[in-house]
């Protein structure tokens, strides 16, 4: 048997033109492809510990002082040690309820002259939830 | 305070006080419904999506304390603290408080050298009072002191019919078997026996498992809210059911040859009827709707008219990976464009909700869903129940 030579498999291929050129269907290539970023996130501005981070809405309006309103969100964060002035989510008798922490004094303060503040301690059961992080409005009627 | 299963049939979780009453674990929620009302014990249905949100928030805590952690059940994490230089109890109790200031969940922290001592140990961190929710297992004295006062029942692993055999070998509590010889024991009954034996002895024979590994069979089972007495819920529900098997065949990365379908009727109502079939699948797929047509056909074959079903159940029970699936010569399988089709439903389903989108074989009413009478709001998971305070 008698082999002849066809030539390199190589160069059997041609190629008319370069792959890449040809796969270009329309449009240009957008500019900003190599600068994309994720968008802004706010979740992940807003909060720092998501596994200890809630949500709750709010009733009433003895928070108007620091600007909280009623049927605002509140972000509350349970990983945050309470301190002196934090606004807080506590549980007064068993309802829940938003008060700035007096510490020294031990007393939950509404900022609003209309209410009380409320002692804790002696015959108050009360349980600091956590700390509110932000309060969130609405400045659209939507609800 | 009372939990009931999916369709508020039985009693699945209970409180002390429920237990006081007398409520037994699984008991039919019609026979002790007006015992629970007169006693005025609270009584929830299952939610799911709360009890989901608040696993993954422990899983995710949890996390801060060991880089390698198993997830074993919806409440149940094992984390190994191997070259952690710490005082074990002292650990214990910080993982302890961590969960309940940051997720408000009370838990039982059990601390040992193998799986099945650390699953005895939060046994009796939960029993024990003295223990505050914390026991550490870390010598061999601790952990028979233990083992000699329990049942072997109480042992990760050990059933009754397990036990009852290993009663004929005079193994009784926990620490008879322990101390009994793991090759006898082996001949007489299994070879997962012998590796309790000497995970009971502090010697670790199970491994984390990490990744959870990828379900073999995948059943989608429920009963009805309201008996079905027409072909039309039987057909719906065969649908939903087959549609929500196949998506998690999806998320796993599987396809599915077979499926099983079964209808049946109450047991403990005269003429109990129970059909099943399995149905060999065109091609291997993961396309809801190849497989809702399979599932739907063979519920019709099996529907008999004059029967009240009360469950209904879709499962796909050969499975492979897709990615070991080889082309077939003569049936070029599931198309590209179906592929497409999945991905596109899964992606709407996960990011508007739920059954966002879905086949209309699966009916839009559902007059026939599951009963839930009782749910607690879903306070994380749903813009609406979020709790409200007062200010």
């Amino acid at each position: 048997m008698k082999l002849r030579y066809l030539g390199d498999h190589k160069n059997q291929i041609k190629l008319e033109t370069p792959l890449y050129l040809s796969k270009v269907q329309a449009g240009f290539p957008s500019p900003a492809d190599d600068y994309m970023d994720k968008r802004l996130d706010l979740t992940e501005k807003l909060i720092k510990h998501p596994a200890a981070t809630f949500y709750c809405r709010v009733s009433g309006n003895s928070m108007e002082g620091v600007g909280i309103f009623d049927g605002d969100l509140l972000i509350v964060d349970r990983a945050v040690t309470p301190q002196n002035g934090n606004v807080v989510v506590a549980v007064v008798d068993g309802d829940m309820t938003c008060k700035l922490l007096d510490t020294i004094n031990k007393n939950l303060l509404s900022a609003n002259e209309k209410f009380p503040p409320i002692k804790i301690g002696e015959d108050v059961e009360c349980l600091i939830e956590g700390v509110v992080i932000h309060s969130i409005r609405s400045h659209v009627c939507t609800g | 305070m009372v939990v009931l299963s999916n369709n508020d049939g039985f009693v699945v979780a209970r409180s002390k006080e429920a237990k006081v009453l007398g409520i037994g674990d699984l008991q039919a929620f019609f026979k002790v419904e007006h015992l629970l009302r007169r006693h005025k014990v609270n009584i929830f249905s299952s939610n799911y999506p709360l009890y989901g949100d608040i696993s993954s928030r422990v899983m995710s805590t949890l996390q801060n304390y060991s880089p390698n952690i198993e997830v074993y059940s919806i409440d149940e994490m094992f984390l190994m603290l191997d070259g952690m230089p710490v005082d074990y109890s002292q650990y214990g109790h910080e993982i302890k408080n961590c969960l309940w200031n940051h997720i408000r969940m009370p838990v039982g922290v059990g601390i040992a050298p193998s799986k099945t001592l650390a699953k005895m140990a939060n046994r009796t961190a939960k029993k024990i009072l003295r223990c505050q929710g914390v026991c550490v297992l870390d010598q061999a004295y601790k952990w028979e002191w233990v083992l000699r006062r329990v049942h072997v029942t109480a042992v990760w692993g050990v059933a009754k019919r397990m036990a009852a055999r290993l009663a004929d070998m005079n193994i009784h509590t926990a620490w008879d078997l322990a101390t009994a010889n793991p090759k006898m024991v082996r001949r007489k009954t299994n070879v997962l026996i012998e590796q309790t034996i000497e995970e009971l002895n502090g010697r670790a024979c199970l491994s984390l498992n990490e990744i959870p590994p990828a379900k073999k069979q995948i059943y989608c089972t429920r009963s009805f809210g309201n008996k079905a007495k027409t072909l039309q819920p039987v057909l719906e529900a065969a649908a939903l059911y087959a549609a929500r098997a196949a998506e998690k065949l999806r998320f796993q990365n599987h396809l599915a040859l077979t499926i099983h379908v079964f209808i049946h009727t109450s047991p403990f109502q005269p003429n109990f009827h129970s059909v099943s079939d399995v149905v060999q699948l065109p091609y291997p797929t993961d396309d809801t709707r190849i497989i809702t047509h399979a599932a739907r056909n063979a519920a019709k074959k099996l529907y008999r008219e004059g029967h009240a079903y009360l469950k209904a159940g879709v499962g796909l029970i050969d499975i492979i990976d897709k990615k070991d699936y080889q082309f077939d010569l003569f049936n070029s399988g599931q198309p590209e464009r179906a592929d497409k089709l999945m991905r596109i439903i899964d992606t709407i389903n996960r990011t508007e909700g739920k059954g966002a989108v879905f086949l209309a074989a699966q009916g839009v009413n559902k007059p026939w869903y599951m009963r839930q009478q009782y749910t607690s709001p879903q306070y994380t998971t749903k813009w609406n129940d979020i709790p409200v305070v007062k200010a």
